[in-house]
């Protein structure tokens, strides 16, 4: 008799219904792009509040180089005017800061009289601009001091960007790294979030059996195997339901907010972006930009990638879900599940830990290839080197032991739920735990 | 009459502790088998070896003279003495579920549970949540579910706990319906005043031995001690003293209307019953005379206590 389906889709059912899982799945989107809108509106607000800046220059050199933009505004102070006037008037017209350059003697020492007065510390954003305004204009005073024709020096210099190239002849670029460890973190992580979420709600599904001593109920009519597996599945199918759903409402809420307040959410949160798009003025339209981002995103392994992808997720998450049942299996309750979370807790975040530095790092290094073959790490930390071209025979071998170590710990499990759901009272210890597989 | 249980020679080890050992009980067709013994003594492992839960470790088990197989779930009715339901599932979902797991058709499984529901007059619960339900209620629709799929073997383990005593009657009357329609019982309990009104056999576990099994009558007669509970008014005050050193007696314990002796007395091999009565009726006005047969729980007592 295979009742699987039958508990599957009680499980997923039983679970879909819940109160708390509905109200979870709709707010939190809700919740998360209300958060980000908000943040957004309030970058866009402060963005676009113009900066009145005086600047008092008494040496003389600068003060015609502080050009207006659309956010700050600057106005030149006569240079008779002493500090603390300046300061008074600045304060009463209510300016965001007063940039005083006192008199210097050598040019050399020009940066311990450059002071910027404000009410608050000011936007580190606004004091690299100034710095980087003087520091040319005195950089060029200085040059031509020196009797050096700046126009020469501009012309003479070099720009180099180092293009890569596999001994197969597959060319890449900073670009195409950059989307690689994007691509591999996104994966490494989604797979760490979905265990650590769904594995506690089957974990819990499965002390609920025990407390509400159904348990012994549903054993005598259906294998422990079947009913663990179908915990299992039934909890997966939910997850993968609600991160549907989470996916649509999100992109749909992100369109509906960019729509209605014309906020853009694409552009926030950088505030070192002022400075990049400087740095990058004019050098490449925007059109350019996107095909080359095209041409990384395409340069990647994709059918690998996906592939591999299904693959080390489905079986890392059964691995990993395997331990879970097991876990609320032999407990009453979820406080007593602290002592055997350990180990499973500590292997994922190793995994995501050598994942986000030593892989970024160092894709095929020595830690990274042995990381991406042990079973408790390797669905994290090989979905993350997958995107720098991992060889295919490494890959499946990875799969391989991941597979059968998933084959034994279900059968674990299996041993471990058989003898633990029909245990009460009791904390059982890792030496009762090894006993009960003898059973 | 045949059996529909034979359980032979089964033992069962958790770890260094015996649980089971050696046991073997048989269970006759259209029975109701008490399955007694002190807490721990094993039923419960006895039980589960029987609903496939645990494998023994040596020994087998027939149903209706077949080796258990997965096949036999749906042949068996399961209520464990812990036992609970979902309690945010719906009474009906649930008891469909459930039936489902026993291998049942859907609309099959509907139709009988409404029957049930109806008989038991709980036809209006079907789209409450178990939470909703009081203790004794729930044990009701876990009572339909253990014997909705029509099962040859119904297992209960305690199962009146929990009822007040109009339900806990409605249940025993059910139990005893479901015996006349063919259904064997096995019967786990520590209520002895139930033993002897529903069971037609008995086994006693103690320490993980079976110590005792057979019809409970054959097992009463076997531990009756020939022994007479007797009211009398005496002619003469000297009566007592006289019985006493006639027979080996002791005070016995009952109501009567008069101020009468009261004494129990127990009567060698040779010494009939008929003996006594002439003796006694000749010594003065006899009120009371019966002979004392063990309740299920003298047996138990001194069954326990002499192992």
């Amino acid at each position: 008799m295979n009742h699987l389906p039958l508990i599957i889709k009680r499980e997923y059912l039983a679970k879909v219904r819940n109160k708390a899982f509905i109200i979870m799945t709709f707010l939190s989107p809700l919740i998360i792009i209300g958060l980000i809108s908000v943040v957004a509106y309030l970058t866009q607000m402060n963005n676009s509040k113009v900066r009145q800046i005086s600047v008092l220059d008494q040496s003389g050199l600068v003060k015609d180089i502080f050009k207006d933009t659309e956010n700050t505004k600057y106005s030149v102070l006569d240079d008779s005017i002493t500090l603390e006037n300046a300061k008074t008037i600045v304060k009463e017209k209510g300016d965001y800061g007063l940039l005083h350059i006192q008199k210097f003697d050598s040019i050399k020492d020009a940066s311990t009289s450059i002071r910027f007065y404000s009410e608050d510390s000011p936007s580190l954003t606004l004091i690299n601009s100034l710095d980087d305004k003087i520091e040319k204009e005195l950089t060029t005073i200085n040059m031509k001091n020196l009797g050096v024709n700046p126009q020469i020096i501009e012309s003479s210099k070099v720009y180099i960007d180092i293009e890569q190239e596999s001994f197969a002849g597959i060319k890449s670029s900073k670009l195409d790294s950059g989307i690689k460890i994007i691509f591999g973190v996104i994966a490494g992580y989604l797979l760490f979030m979905f265990i650590i979420i769904y594995g506690n709600m089957i974990m819990r599904s499965v002390i609920e059996e025990k407390t509400s001593r159904i348990i012994e109920v549903i054993i005598s009519s259906v294998k422990p195997m079947q009913l663990m597996l179908g915990k299992i599945i039934g909890t997966s199918l939910v997850g993968i339901t609600q991160v549907i759903i989470w996916i649509i409402l999100g992109s749909g809420l992100i369109v509906l907010v960019s729509l209605i307040f014309g906020i853009d959410l694409g552009q926030m949160g950088m505030p070192q972006q002022e400075m990049m798009e400087q740095a990058m003025q004019g050098s490449e339209g925007s059109m350019e930009k996107a095909q080359q981002f095209m041409n990384a995103f395409f340069n990647l392994p994709l059918t690998n990638l996906i592939i591999a992808f299904i693959l080390f997720f489905i079986s890392g998450y059964l691995l990993y879900s395997s331990l879970y049942a097991a876990i609320g299996a032999a407990v009453d309750n979820e406080t007593d599940t602290q002592q055997f979370m350990m180990p499973i807790i500590v292997p994922l975040i190793l995994a995501v830990y050598v994942g986000g530095f030593t892989v970024i790092e160092d894709p095929h290094g020595t830690v990274s290839t042995v990381f991406s073959f042990i079973p408790l790490t390797s669905p994290v930390v090989m979905l993350m080197r997958i995107p720098f071209g991992v060889p295919i025979w490494q890959q499946l071998l990875s799969l391989l032991i991941l597979i059968s170590t998933f084959m034994f710990t279900v059968w674990f499990a299996a041993k471990i739920y058989r003898v633990g759901i029909l245990m009460y009272g009791k904390k059982p210890s890792y030496k009762e735990l090894i006993k009960w597989i003898k059973y | 009459m045949s059996n529909l249980l034979e359980v032979h020679g089964v033992s069962k080890n958790f770890g260094n502790f015996t649980a089971l050992n050696n046991v073997s009980i048989t269970v006759p067709k259209g029975s109701i088998f008490g399955l007694l013994g002190p807490n721990g003594a094993g039923k419960t492992t006895l039980i589960r070896i029987i609903n496939q839960i645990t494998m023994p470790d040596k020994g087998h088990v027939l149903l209706d003279g077949e080796p258990l197989k997965n096949h036999h779930i749906r042949d068996i009715g399961y209520l464990p003495e812990e036992r609970g339901l979902y309690k945010s599932m719906k009474v009906g979902e649930q008891a469909l579920y459930l039936a489902q797991l026993k291998g049942m058709q859907k609309s099959e499984a509907k139709k009988r549970l409404k029957m049930w529901f109806e008989r038991l007059e709980i036809g209006d619960w079907w789209n409450k949540k178990i939470q909703e339900l009081s203790k004794g209620m729930a044990q009701k629709i876990q009572f339909v579910v253990t014997v909705l799929h029509e099962p040859k073997l119904l297992i209960f383990d305690e199962p009146f706990s929990g009822f007040d005593p109009i339900n806990a009657n409605l249940i025993k009357d059910e139990i005893l319906r479901l015996r006349d329609e063919g259904a064997t019982v096995i019967f786990s309990t520590h209520r002895m005043e139930s033993v002897e009104e529903l069971c037609d056999h008995i086994a006693l576990i103690h320490k993980s031995n079976k110590v005792l099994d057979g019809n409970l009558m054959d097992i009463k007669r076997q531990y009756k001690s020939n022994t007479f509970e007797i009211g009398i008014k005496p002619n003469n005050s000297n009566l007592e003293q006289e019985i006493t050193n006639k027979f080996s007696v002791t005070p016995a314990e009952f109501r009567t209307l008069g101020n009468d002796l009261k004494l129990n007395i127990k009567l060698s091999e040779q010494e009939s019953a008929n003996d006594l009565l002439a003796y006694l009726s000749s010594q003065g006005q006899i009120s009371h005379f019966v002979e004392v047969i063990p309740s299920a729980s003298d047996i138990f007592i001194q069954t326990v206590k002499n192992n």
